[in-house]
Formats: structure tokens, sequence, C-alpha cells
């Protein structure tokens, strides 16, 4: 009987004639009551309680706190190649949809974005939370949000890929006592190009780089060329890398010729690696002290620019040398990191109330996720919120696929 | 054994040359000191063959005299540890016993034990013959008189039925609704419990007959006029689930229910407090039980009780774990949820939870290691040669 809880992966369904058991749900906070409706027309109901059909994230507010939005095919192709967490991104491939659901921390942050005031320098927003609970996909919803205000996106998926598992590690050309890490630098400003296209050739270097001594990039060149630059030559794009990181804080904000200003948003998944302990070492053993692109990521975290937002979240699950049980910033961040990132904005991410964790389960019913029978049922809900404990991650991970 | 024999057969031959000697020689009374040569054997020369002498046999006096030390024994021990000699019960003795001669010896039936004569000698028949030699009962040579006077006995019992019923018939009294024996919650002697009942060997064939006879005897209308003679061959199955110790149900400064209970698997000690609040959460050690046990096998184990009584989130579970792995911790906690939710819930549910196996507490522990042996099971390498 306990063993039946395993669900099984379905195709798309086209839904004749389904009965429901719905929740209605009237607004936040008040009474639940069981409602039983048939549709028998051959139509799924458009407007189900836990879906709305507001797509963009501007106009989220606490009415929609625990309804799913689509996140729009486009979008997600542009702004997301590899920034949604991969779990996420194989619900997308099974549901042909990606949702995601409008949750009070992210619209905590979206609120303290719109009310910013961006001549100052940039405030900095920190995730921090249990395992599981939705951190990276708050900030998502997030940089959603600031993609469709038309701001430049900055987005580091992991930070912890790059100080763990890095096959090569080259000696840096332009400084001694250095590291570059040309494949996941590549990788990087490949995902940079296709998210922020448009912006590429609007922008401009502002000083002359020299890569090696042939090769150098001129002062005014669009900043595609750069990046171009970056992706063809692997030798020298950790340094691209930092370059173009540059040419952004300084032309943040409009103050300098570029036509238009642009707000930059530096969303950082993973923040704590920048001040942890790498697990990469040189050939002869001995640890790295500085990488180019943690050195780089630093200096885009302090707050001496203006003209944007750091979005960053925290995360346990990737980090080396730490243990499970820590979520809090002073204990994943580290003193170091702590003192770098002070003053911050921490937004608490925890598990999902009986609202959400309500809307999850009819998201999965109605994607037909959740195939057996009992868990359609009131008991099957129990046992489902039992184990789970209303953590997202894990309540995934118990409906998933064999 | 061959060297001792010959030195035996030396001895002796010695012995007769020295008598012969004294013979030739006149009898004088200081008789010259002849050297004997002391036998030296092996003791288990002298060891009588005890299989082959057959069950000790202890007799009636031998009994009583034993019976007779055990009542003056019970006195001193009651005089020794201050208690009253005249109101001094077996489990008195007992208690007295495991005080006085503490024992660290697993097997219980190892340890120091003072009971009646009766229960420790085994029951033996006394003696069946007369002086002359002409057995008492009628049935000796049938080998096993008891068992076949009883069926003797049985079937006597089973002819007067009949005539009884032939009787009620010619009177016109007869009636097939008579009543019935209840033999509900109870079961035939096995065939031990017979044996040790005949003091005598029978076989299972025996028994079987036994058994076919006694339920002919049942299958009758007036069966209950025998209800006495049935009832002693039938033995009474205990309520299991009266066995359970409902631990008792506590109340809040606040007014909110909560019990407490144990648990225990292979080293895993866990102690809970069950409080009927209304919330779903469970805390153990501190943590978080999604903290605690990653693993999802684990928490369907603490589930697995209150799913079954259906009281899922109703509870508040507060509890303590030490010892052992993850999955010996999840097994204690489930059977002291178990026992802590069975003060909140109903007979019947009691009876259905102990069928489920929630209530009971899983036996098995790490087994030793043996010498000559890898671990408990694995062997050393075995070489041919």
């Amino acid at each position: 009987n306990l063993r039946n809880l395993k669900r099984i992966c379905n195709q798309e369904p086209t839904i004749t004639k389904v009965q429901f058991v719905h929740l209605h749900i009237q607004s936040s906070g008040q009474q639940l009551e069981a409602v039983a409706v048939e549709t028998a027309s051959a139509e799924p109901n458009p407007l189900s309680v836990f879906r709305t059909s507001e797509q963009d994230p501007t106009y989220h507010s606490e009415g929609h706190s625990g309804q799913y939005y689509m996140l729009p095919p486009a979008h997600i192709q542009k702004l997301f190649p590899y920034g949604l967490p991969p779990r996420f991104q194989l619900q997308i491939k099974t549901f042909n949809e990606g949702c995601v659901m409008v949750r009070p921390p992210a619209l905590e942050l979206i609120s303290y974005l719109k009310r910013a005031d961006y001549s100052k320098p940039p405030l900095r927003y920190v995730l921090y939370g249990d395992i599981g609970t939705g951190k990276t996909m708050s900030l998502c919803h997030a940089l959603h949000y600031c993609y469709t205000q038309g701001w430049l996106i900055v987005h580091i998926p992991d930070a912890h890929l790059w100080i763990k598992n890095c096959k090569e590690l080259l000696p840096s050309s332009s400084r001694p006592s250095r590291f570059d890490q040309p494949i996941q630098a590549s990788q990087w400003l490949k995902n940079f190009k296709i998210t922020n296209e448009r912006f590429l050739s609007k922008l401009k270097t502002t000083q002359r780089y020299v890569w090696t001594k042939r090769e150098s990039t001129e002062k005014g060149q669009p900043l595609g060329e750069l990046i171009d630059q970056g992706v063809n030559r692997m030798k020298s794009s950790s340094d691209v890398v930092g370059a173009v990181l540059r040419e952004l804080k300084l032309q943040a904000g409009g103050t300098t010729e570029g036509e238009g200003a642009f707000k930059l948003a530096v969303a950082v998944d993973g923040v704590n690696a920048l001040w942890g302990k790498t697990s990469l070492k040189k050939e002869d053993r001995t640890m790295p002290e500085e990488l180019t692109l943690i050195h780089n990521l630093r200096k885009m975290m302090k707050n001496n620019w203006s003209g944007g937002a750091i979005l960053t979240a925290l995360s346990q699950t990737g980090s080396v040398f730490k243990p499970r049980s820590a979520y809090l910033p002073n204990e994943l961040l580290g003193e170091e990191g702590f003192d770098s990132m002070e003053p911050f904005v921490p937004v608490s991410v925890s598990n999902y109330n009986e609202k959400e964790f309500e809307s999850c389960y009819l998201y999965y019913l109605d994607r037909s996720w959740l195939q057996h029978p009992h868990s359609r049922s009131e008991e099957g809900k129990k046992e489902l919120i039992f184990l789970c404990n209303k953590n997202p991650s894990i309540l995934e991970r118990l409906c998933a696929a064999l | 054994m061959a060297a001792s024999s010959c030195r035996g057969v030396r001895s002796i031959l010695w012995k007769y040359g020295s008598c012969g000697k004294n013979f030739c020689v006149s009898r004088s009374k200081t008789v010259p000191q002849l050297p004997v040569r002391h036998i030296c054997v092996s003791s288990a020369l002298w060891k009588k063959n005890l299989a082959a002498a057959g069950p000790q046999k202890f007799t009636l006096e031998f009994i009583n005299k034993q019976v007779e030390e055990f009542e003056i024994g019970k006195r001193h021990l009651a005089n020794m540890m201050g208690e009253d000699p005249e109101t001094f019960t077996q489990e008195d003795i007992d208690r007295s016993i495991a005080y006085l001669f503490p024992s660290g010896l697993f097997e219980k039936r190892a340890r120091p034990v003072m009971k009646h004569p009766e229960e420790i000698f085994p029951k033996q028949t006394a003696v069946q013959w007369d002086a002359e030699g002409r057995p008492f009962h009628f049935l000796f040579y049938t080998g096993q008189q008891s068992y076949y006077s009883l069926l003797h006995d049985v079937y006597e019992k089973i002819l007067a039925m009949e005539r009884h019923q032939d009787n009620m018939r010619n009177k016109g009294l007869f009636t097939s609704e008579t009543k019935q024996i209840l033999l509900t919650g109870s079961r035939w002697l096995l065939k031990e419990e017979i044996e040790e009942y005949l003091v005598e060997n029978i076989s299972d064939h025996d028994y079987m007959r036994m058994i076919q006879l006694m339920e002919k005897l049942l299958s009758m209308p007036y069966c209950s006029l025998e209800e006495e003679f049935i009832l002693k061959f039938r033995k009474q199955l205990e309520v299991q689930s009266s066995k359970h110790e409902i631990p008792a149900l506590q109340y809040d400064p606040q007014g909110v229910t909560f019990s407490v209970a144990d648990g225990r698997r292979k080293t895993a000690k866990a102690s809970i407090t069950l409080r009927d609040s209304g919330s779903g959460n469970i805390t153990i050690n501190g943590r978080n039980y999604l903290h605690y046990f990653p693993l999802l096998q684990d928490r369907e184990q603490l589930m697995f009780p209150l799913h079954f009584v259906g009281m899922l989130g109703r509870f508040d579970v507060e509890g303590s774990v030490e010892g052992s792995g993850h999955s010996a911790q999840a097994g204690a906690l489930r059977l002291a949820i178990s026992r802590a939710l069975l003060s909140f819930v109903s007979e019947g549910e009691v009876e259905k939870m102990r069928q489920a196996g929630l209530l009971t507490a899983d036996p098995r522990i790490k087994e030793r290691k043996k010498p000559g042996q890898e671990g408990a099971r694995k062997k050393f390498t075995w070489k041919k040669r």
C-alpha cells in the first residue's frame, strides 16, 4: 500500500470528461469548501483556481499568490538557456509548458525592485532558506520581471560550477598567480549573448583591451565583438568576462554616452561559492588562490556602481565543505563573504503553506502527473503532506517518475 | 589402556606369586612387606555408561525427602530475607534467589533456581505391579496403559451418551438444540502436553486417534453432560491484545492531551511525546523530521502508524532517539508512536494494530560472530587440501 505512492510519467492527455475535486479558494486566508465540478465539454477549464492568466510579472500581486503563471516559451529560450534548475527544465519538457508559482518571496523582491532608486548604488538582495524551498525559482521569477522590463541581465546560474569540477585550469595570460577557466567562461559568454542580444550592438567599449601580441579590441567597438573574441579565443575568455563585467558596470545607469539608459541586473545563484573554498587543484596539488572569474565576480558584487540591482541566492546543495544543516547567510557566506555582502536585504524563502501546497497539488493533478487513483483522495493528499512536509523539491521528487 | 592392563596382570601375578611364596614359607607374623604396585587406570574405566542404564529413577522416599528439604529451605530463606515464612510465595523465592545469587548468564534456564521438587524432578510412574509381579491395571500389557485407559473411558462416555439419547427418544423428550460447549478461545492440548498428563510417551498416530475420538464425543448431542471432562483437555488461549500496556493519557497545562511512549529496535532507543494539537509537526532530537530523515523510506516508517489509524494531520510528535543507524532509529520511533497511539484509539483498533504488526517489537539483532569463522555465517576460505 505504501509502495503504491510512486507515480508514472504520462504523455499529454486530451481531457474529455474529467471529474475534479476542486477546493474553492476565494482569496488567501479564507476557508476552503469542497465542491465537485464536472466538466462535460472537451476543452479544459481555462481559468482553474491554481492558474492565473497574468503572464507579466510586473502585474503580479498578493492576489496571485499561490497561483501558477506560464512562462512564455520565447522568453524561456532567450532568458534561461541554462538558468533554470535542471529538474525544472525536465518538468518543462514533460508538461510542454513552464509554469512558475507566484510566491511571497518573489513578490517581495519584485516590489523592492519596483520601488528602488536607480541613481544610487545598487541594493543587494540575498535569498536564503532551507534546502529545496524555492530560492532559485524565486530568483528566476524576479529575473523574468527584469527581462520584461528591458533590463540587461547578467545571470550566473550556479557559481559553484566555477569552483569545482573544472576540467581545464590554465594560468592566466594577463596576470601571474591567477588561474583561468576557459570552458566555463566561454560557455557563460555564449549564454550572455543569447540573453542580451539587443544590447550588444548598442553598447561600446570604453578602452582598449589587448589580448595577445596580435589581438586587441579597440576603444569604441560594440560589445558584441568583445564577446565574440572571448568565444572564439578560449585562452583569453576569462579575461573577456572580466572586461565585459567592467564595461557593464561603467555603463549601467546611462551616465555615459550610450543611447538610452539601461538597468543592470546581476543575478548570481549560489553566491556563497564566491567566498568559500575551492576544490580545484593545480597540477602539483596545491590550491589556486585566485580564479579570474571569481575575482571579477567579487568585484561585481561590490556596490560601487549605480543603475541596477544585485540579486543573489544562497545554495547549500552545490557548496563544497559546508554542512547540510547550514542555511543562514552568515553560516553559508562565511565571515569574509558576509562582510563583503553587507549591507544586504535578506529575503527568506520557506516551505509551501497550505494554499500553495493545494495549488501545487492541483497543478499536478491537472497535468495528470499524479496517476494513482489514491492520490486524488483526501487520504492521499494527507500522505503527501506528511511525507514531504510541504517542501517543494521533496514534493516534486516524491511525485517524480520512477 | 593396554599398558595399564598389562600392569594389572603383572600385579595380579605378583600377588599370586607372593601368596605362593607365603604358602611355601612358613607363616610368620612379620610378613615381609612386598611392594604393591598401584594400579593406575584412567578414570574413564570407572565411569558407568549412564545412557545404557536408562533414565534416573527417583524413589518415593527420595522425592518426599526433597520436598521436606524444600519446605525447610523456604522458611530459612524467608527468615534470611526478613519476611514472614508463612506467606512466602514462589515469586518471593524467585526474587530472593535472583538477589542472593546474581547471574550474568543469558540463558534463563541456566541460572540458579529454587523450585518445588515436583517441578524439578520429572514425573515418574509409581511401581505398577504388586509384590508377586502382577500388574495393577488391566491394560498394563498394552505398554501404554494410561493412554488406552483414557481411550477406553472416552468410548464408555460415548456409549453412555448414546444410551441417554435413546432414553430421551423413548420418552419423547429428544431435542437436537441442546446446550453446546463453548470451544472458541481454546485449543486441544498439544501432544507434549498430553504426554505430560499421561506420564507416558505416545506417538503422533496415537495423538491423532485420541483427538478424533474427542471430536466424535463433541459431535453428539447432549455432549454438554461431559463438558467438564472435555474441558480438561482443552487449553484456553490468552487474548493477545490484553497484554499490551496502554500508556496513560496525560493533560498539559494548556489542556492538550498527550501521551509518552518508548520504542526500541536493534540498539536504537526512542522516546516520544504525542500531542493532540491538530498540526502535523514532527520534531526529532530538536530537528525537523525532514532534515533528520532525508531518506523517504524512514519517513514512510514514521507515517505508517498514523496513516493506519487515519490520524495523519492530527498529532504533534516530539521525539528523541539515539543509537544504531537511521533505519533502526526509524523503526524504534515507529514502535514508540504506535504505543503512544494506543491511548487515543479504541479497543478494536488496538487489535487491528496488533495484527498489522505495529505493536510487535522487532526481535532481530546482530548475530554473534563465531570463532573459527569470518563472521556470523561467513566461513574462511575452504581449501580442499
